[in-house]
């Protein structure tokens, strides 16, 4: 039985993968710049599912967030600002380039036979630290979900820095195209027709639909795939979604501008704030044993959440539920002020279209 | 029992992909804008609820069960909204509907003239 089912993955592998090479070779072909980013989407979804056939659905759900949800919008209204067309290059300006990734690509060709076999239990990614995450974390953090264990826990410290990374991009972002519509601004002439009404009614019952699938992920990160990466990611396009259908306006008051970016910045005091609740506590940085003091773990009721023979971990699940939230706040926040900024930018040179 | 249900739930997934093929066949070949999107989200919902339906036999009955319906609600929903967006958005471009008997079957161009507004409208 297990020879055929192997043979599958492998056709199912190897069809993935020519897909991938087709979109990429299309990507690079194509003159139209929104030819591309669509294509550059399915590429992404095309990817995800390939890594869901790897058993990786933690990285495969973060792939069809990002790359196929938001930077898809993202570009979009980067191309809005820009024109549709990609410009002609002549022959002789793309010698050198053409070379240099040329050779790069040989390079990671050649060095992709000293890589050890997919699932290779002595590869050294599976014989060390792998392997010793895989036995502990049941033991040391409680969470069924090791990829979040690892992710949340033992190496809260790089989260910490991914999350700081994705709050320099948005602040980056904003001081490049402002952090939102000018409220000085007029907006663009003409009510909106009532041509949209299907698009209205769709979207009003999608988007509370969206936020709550984004909690669901959000809290459900500990059993299964999921997170607050993923999740903020959600909950920010059903922002945008709102943003897309009723107007930049309605969105705004709903959710100003300076509140995305205040909560961006929260997010990352939440979870560095944690750390520090575990140094005042008596622990290390982000060591969420030491999060709860002794009195306060003991008015938790010995049954709740859980087996009451075997003891919980409170401050680990308090820890990984508080950073959570961090890294939900300040990826939605940002993916927010990013939309806001580039849609400003385009109703600014919408309207100047129109005066002139 | 379970084996006539693996090939019904097998057959329908084959079924759902071959619509969907055949959708993709029907984008590539139709003559304007508006066959496209009609080949398009029909074969879309149409393929996604046998593939769906497929694999709510293939998998047990349970949770699992309820988590497809929910993902089908939500195809069910966004499709056709899709479709009546992009519908939408060619009008307003000035892509208007070929009407009557043609036999070239050359490529979709927008050569009516589009209303000077459209642009702006769009945005």
């Amino acid at each position: 039985m297990t020879a055929p089912v192997l043979e599958a993955s492998f056709a199912l592998n190897v069809a993935l993968l020519l897909m991938l090479v087709v979109l990429a070779a299309a990507v690079v072909w194509t003159r139209s710049l929104l030819a591309a980013i669509l294509l550059m989407s399915v590429y992404s979804l095309v990817s995800a599912t390939w890594l869901m056939v790897m058993d990786a659905p933690d990285v495969a759900f973060t792939e069809a967030v990002v790359g196929a949800g938001i930077s898809t919008i993202v570009a979009l209204g980067a191309i809005l600002l820009t024109r549709g067309e990609a410009v002609r290059v002549s022959w002789k300006r793309q010698v050198v380039p053409g070379l240099l990734a040329g050779l790069v690509g040989g390079l990671l060709i050649y060095a992709m036979s000293g890589l050890p076999d997919f699932g290779d239990p002595a590869s050294p990614a599976n014989s060390h630290v792998g392997r010793a995450y895989l036995e502990t974390a049941k033991r040391d953090i409680g969470a069924p979900n090791v990829v979040t264990a690892v992710l949340g826990s033992y190496r809260g410290f790089d989260t910490l820095g991914e999350t700081v990374v994705i709050l320099a991009a948005c602040i980056g972002v904003a001081l490049m195209l402002g952090f939102g519509p000018r409220a000085t601004l007029a907006p663009p002439a003409g009510a909106p027709g009532d041509h949209h009404v299907v698009l209205r009614v769709t979207a009003k019952m999608l988007v509370p639909l969206i936020i709550l699938f984004a909690l669901y992920v959000q809290f459900h990160g500990d059993l299964g795939a999921g997170g607050g990466f993923q999740a903020g990611v959600i909950a920010a396009v059903a922002i945008i979604l709102h943003a897309l259908v009723f107007g930049l306006r309605e969105t705004t008051a709903a959710i100003p501008p300076q509140a995305a970016r205040a909560v961006a910045a929260l997010g990352v005091v939440v979870y560095a704030g944690v750390g520090i609740v575990c140094i005042v506590n008596g622990g290390g940085f982000l060591d969420y044993d030491h999060l709860l003091t002794p009195q306060i773990e003991a008015m938790i009721p010995a049954g709740l959440l859980g087996d009451p023979d075997k003891p919980h971990h409170w401050g680990q699940y308090f820890g990984i539920l508080a950073i959570e939230l961090g890294v939900l706040m300040t990826v939605s926040a940002t993916m927010i002020t990013i939309f806001y900024g580039f849609a400003g930018r385009t109703i600014d040179a919408i309207a100047a279209e129109l005066r002139r | 029992m379970a084996d006539a249900l693996f090939w019904i739930g097998g057959g329908l997934i084959v079924a759902g992909a071959m619509l969907s093929v055949l959708g993709a066949a029907g984008v590539l070949r139709f003559p304007d804008v508006y066959t496209r999107i009609h080949a398009a989200s029909l074969t879309d919902t149409g393929g996604a609820t046998l593939m769906l339906l497929g694999m709510g036999l293939l998998g047990p009955f349970g949770l699992i069960t309820l988590k497809l319906l929910l993902v089908w609600a939500f195809i069910m929903l966004t499709s056709p909204a899709a479709a009546n967006a992009l519908a939408n958005a060619a009008f307003g471009s000035g892509h208007r509907p070929r009407i009557g008997n043609f036999q070239i079957m050359g490529e979709d161009k927008a050569t009516d003239a589009a209303p000077e507004s459209a642009g702006k409208e769009r945005a």
